[in-house]
């Protein structure tokens, strides 16, 4: 606060001499420099151990999670082994060992995830190029702030309204039009099979691709972005077409980074808990219909965790810990990706 | 002077902030079942009118009520899912139900309105079991003669979170279904055979508002509220019965809750031409030594008081007061078990 007005007089002498007055203004005059610079090399090595500190407390958190989840799923593994992850039976009702297994979670999960992606990936990155090479510059902030801000809304919001607003017009409107084309197909005919449904794989698919659409958007935009300006305008120099310039100049020079915005969709994607919740069914049977109820890791968790207790409680936790490794790569991947294209363009 | 001002309102503020902290120490704290939130909510805003002792109650599932009263967090705990008499002796608790409630059968089907469709226990469990798909099934024609029903498949809506609500029902298909029973059995979440999964009575309600030909089960109390389309049942004794206070507090009285250890009583399925088939009891738990015997005296006057005065409150809410002679009884086992000071 009240800085000395006679360090900043000092005339001829160099930067630590007017530091060292600087500090000890305040204090009594120090006469010894090398104390001075001793103590400016504690405060120094404090900052260092303290920031190291705090870089420590993290890791420390993540292994204790990772420790705290394998303790909680320990019963599980020892009663289930590796069964759980085949079992499609869910009962934690029976007595005197409940039977349980986490087949349709996780198939649930992936399905989910991979439904919302085939959804998500290709819109997400039509709008990312629209904004990026087609929109007029006064639409494009406008409209870039409003996709964000779709990334902004709480997960309860998209549960609520994918329950009492989105699921109804897909089941009454969207699946009945896929069910009467695809009946009669082999293959199709039962993955689309009816009847409609609220709550549904399928529905519970569309509110997570609308979720994660944001990130995979803003994700490209910004790495589209990073495109020479150089490289776009040689290419339509020679004649390209603005879908020959994305796809043979935008695309590959960002593949890397697109891929990375995309497995960080995935990561949310697969973690995603109340809007699922919602709308899901939270049925633990697979069925060959996605228009049928199913459930997923995070849904089950939330459901039925406040209620378990013994074996059933610890294969939650076993379910969770599953989840977590799971999201831990590919969100461990996505990053790997996004450091190589950092490199890349420093390079 | 912009500062000394700051400081001022800080040191208010946190004066206030004590004062409301201690006065939280006077408070009951309870967790536990959320099926009978509602009333404890209710008796607890009188109780602080007339005491000026607060309830803090946490509506946070039967089984997380019962892990925070072993875990000594709360002076009480409340589950809907009573706990057997061995578990209480070895825990050292004393349980006894608090008030009652019913379940009743929601439908969602074209021109039926409320209370015009009749329900057997075997018909329910064997539509929940997914035997009877469709809503003109002989089984169901045959209870609903003057009923115009849909040859529409039967759309199931159950509760996804585990739940005293899904206990109670389970254990009433478990009565009147050997095959639910062997095949399903009852508790707070079970494997169920078909069906969409709801969170909660409004989740369940809402589902079965929006799908056309559904079948749900939720808490008389909601279902009333909410003028949902419940539906009549057949007790043992063939009688058609309309869920209401009558009916609900004839299957209580017929219950001989001298002759059950930890009042463990569920009351699906009881005796008695007047009695609804699905009423239930919900549960306080309460050490028997104590960690703070002033908190534990303070919890049972509340609940005394709860007894005595708060009988107009549950009927207002269509919850069932305990009859007197329970009381009496219940009233005896704490004066015999509970130290308190």
């Amino acid at each position: 606060m009240d800085q000395p007005s006679k360090g900043a007089g000092v005339s001829g002498a160099d930067v630590s001499d007017i530091a060292i007055e600087a500090n000890a203004a305040a204090k009594a005059p120090v006469a010894d420099r090398a104390q001075a610079l001793k103590q400016f090399a504690l405060s120094d090595k404090t900052f260092y151990w303290l920031t190291r500190a705090s870089a420590i407390c993290v890791l420390l958190l993540l292994g204790g999670i990772i420790l705290s989840l394998i303790v909680g799923a320990w019963p599980a593994i020892q009663h289930f082994g590796l069964s759980f992850l085949t079992t499609q039976r869910w009962a934690p009702q029976l007595e005197p060992a409940p039977i349980l297994g986490g087949l349709g979670p996780i198939y649930g999960t992936f399905v989910s995830s991979l439904i919302a992606m085939l959804i998500a990936v290709p819109v997400g990155l039509g709008i990312a190029i629209f904004l990026t090479e087609l929109c007029p510059m006064w639409l494009r902030r406008p409209f870039g702030v409003a996709i964000e801000l779709l990334a902004g809304i709480p997960s309860i919001i998209y549960g609520m309204w994918g329950f009492f607003v989105l699921a109804p017009f897909l089941a009454d409107h969207v699946q009945p039009w896929i069910i009467a084309a695809t009946s009669g197909i082999p293959v199709l005919g039962s993955i689309f099979g009816g009847p409609p449904s609220y709550l549904s794989l399928f529905n519970a698919s569309v509110v997570l691709a609308i979720m994660i659409l944001p990130f995979i958007t803003a994700i490209s935009r910004d790495v589209f972005m990073t495109v020479p300006p150089v490289l776009k305008e040689s290419a339509y120099g020679l004649g390209c077409t603005t879908w020959e310039v994305v796809r043979n100049v935008v695309i590959p020079y960002t593949r890397v980074g697109v891929i990375g915005g995309v497995m960080l969709a995935l990561g949310r994607a697969l973690g995603e808990t109340m809007a699922v919740t919602f709308i899901i069914g939270n049925s633990f049977r697979i069925q060959d219909s996605i228009f049928s109820p199913g459930t997923t890791i995070s849904a089950a968790i939330a459901s039925e965790f406040a209620e378990s207790g013994g074996l059933h409680q610890s294969a939650l936790f076993l379910l969770g810990l599953l989840l977590f490794v799971l999201t831990f790569f590919v969100l461990a991947a996505a990053r790997l990706m996004l450091m190589r294209l950092e490199r890349a363009k420093g390079a | 002077m912009h500062l000394n001002r700051f400081f001022r309102s800080a040191l208010v503020a946190g004066f206030a902030a004590m004062a409301s902290l201690s006065a939280a120490a006077q408070d009951i704290t309870g967790a536990g079942a959320t099926f009978p939130f509602p009333i404890y909510a209710k008796w607890a805003d009188a109780y602080k009118k007339e005491t000026g002792i607060g309830l803090n109650y946490q509506s946070i599932g039967s089984g997380a009520g019962v892990k925070q009263i072993l875990a000594r967090t709360v002076v009480f705990g409340a589950t809907d899912a009573p706990l057997q008499a061995e578990q209480l002796a070895k825990e050292g608790l004393v349980q006894w139900p608090q008030v009652m409630g019913a379940l009743v059968a929601i439908v969602n089907i074209d021109g039926i309105k409320q209370g015009e469709m009749t329900f057997d226990g075997q018909t329910l469990a064997d539509i929940y079991l997914g035997k009877i798909k469709t809503w003109n099934d002989p089984a169901i024609v045959k209870l609903n003669p003057n009923l115009k029903l849909p040859a529409a498949p039967i759309a199931v809506v159950r509760r996804s979170d585990g739940s005293g609500t899904t206990f109670v029902w389970t254990n009433y298909l478990s009565e009147v279904s050997e095959e639910w029973k062997s095949k399903v059995g009852s508790g707070t979440a079970v494997e169920w055979p078909v069906g969409v999964g709801a969170r909660g009575n409004e989740g369940v309600a809402g589902n079965v508002a929006q799908t056309r030909n559904s079948i749900g089960y939720v808490e008389f109390a909601y279902a009333k509220q909410s003028n949902l389309t419940y539906t009549l049942l057949t007790n043992r004794t063939g009688q058609v019965l309309r869920p209401n206070r009558e009916t609900f507090q004839a299957a209580a009285a017929n219950a001989e809750w001298s002759k059950a250890p930890g009042y463990r009583l569920i009351l699906t399925n009881q005796a008695g031409e007047k009695s609804w088939p699905i009423t239930a009891a919900t549960f306080i738990l309460m050490h028997k030594k104590p960690q703070d015997p002033v908190a534990a005296r303070r919890a049972l006057d509340f609940f005394a008081w709860a007894f005595e005065k708060g009988d107009a409150m549950a009927d207002e809410l269509d919850f069932v007061p305990m009859p007197d002679s329970v009381v009496k009884l219940i009233k005896q086992t704490w004066a015999n078990e509970i130290q308190v000071k």
